[in-house]
């Protein structure tokens, strides 16, 4: 009974703390390097389709 | 209609923690979330619209990690083990389970076994979407999950017991001392 409550603590432990690994990232702000890689993306885009269409 | 490029910076967050889980290093994720980023913006035609698009841009992350990433990060992950290693381990005195032990079962999981994990166990996808996104079957992503979530209770109960053996050790030692100056 003891071992298995022990367990079972462990097993909530272990999907809360995986859970945080996760959200840690995910809650953080977008370094600025991938906005300003977007932005970069975009131009291109921009550029090329002007030039497509003469 | 909106352009579907448009959608990608709103799984950005979600791409950088997918790619943290698979690396362990923040350097690398970035890295590949930028590689990534870059490929799916110039393949967004093989994007079907109105489907799973953060499943879409996990697909590409993970193919990403697969072909370019996952040899840097094991050379990485080997100077991040050494340096784990020589670190003293505290005994937890409330038993609750430290970040850091987790952090160090987590790392011992194999990649495929990792991301099943997470994605299921932290991404909120289905066994389905993890299924898809692995292109694998959903009964293949199960017995990953299971066995992942199996292998990090082994790891962190020997870990629990080597503490407790450690604290065992200390105690025998402070009551040795004591009996000898009585």
């Amino acid at each position: 009974m003891k071992q298995d409550r022990k367990l079972s603590s462990l097993e909530q432990e272990i999907e809360a703390n995986l859970k945080r690994v996760y959200e840690d990232v995910a809650k953080q702000e977008v370094p600025d390097r991938f906005t300003q890689l977007l932005e970069q993306l975009r131009e291109a885009d921009k550029a090329s389709s002007e030039k497509a269409n003469g | 209609m909106v352009d579907p490029k448009e959608e990608i910076v709103e799984h950005l967050s979600a791409m950088r923690a997918f790619a943290m889980s698979l690396t362990r290093n923040s350097a690398l994720a970035d890295d590949m979330v930028q590689d990534a980023l870059v490929k799916a913006w110039t393949k967004i035609d093989t994007y079907k619209p109105g489907t799973n698009m953060r499943a879409w841009l996990f697909t590409i992350l993970r193919n990403t990690y697969y072909s370019h990433h996952r040899k840097a990060r094991r050379e990485v992950a080997d100077v991040d083990g050494e340096m784990a290693a020589s670190l003293a381990q505290k005994p937890d005195h409330d038993g609750r389970l430290q970040m850091r032990d987790f952090n160090r079962a987590f790392d011992q999981l194999n990649d495929e076994q990792r991301e099943a994990l997470v994605l299921v166990g932290a991404g909120g996808f289905s066994y389905e979407e993890a299924a898809e996104t692995c292109g694998v079957a959903v009964g293949t992503i199960k017995s990953r999950v299971n066995r992942a979530r199996k292998q990090l209770v082994e790891i962190l109960q020997m870990s629990d017991d080597e503490v407790m053996e450690a604290t065992d050790i200390v105690t025998t030692g402070i009551v040795t001392n004591q009996k000898n100056v009585a």
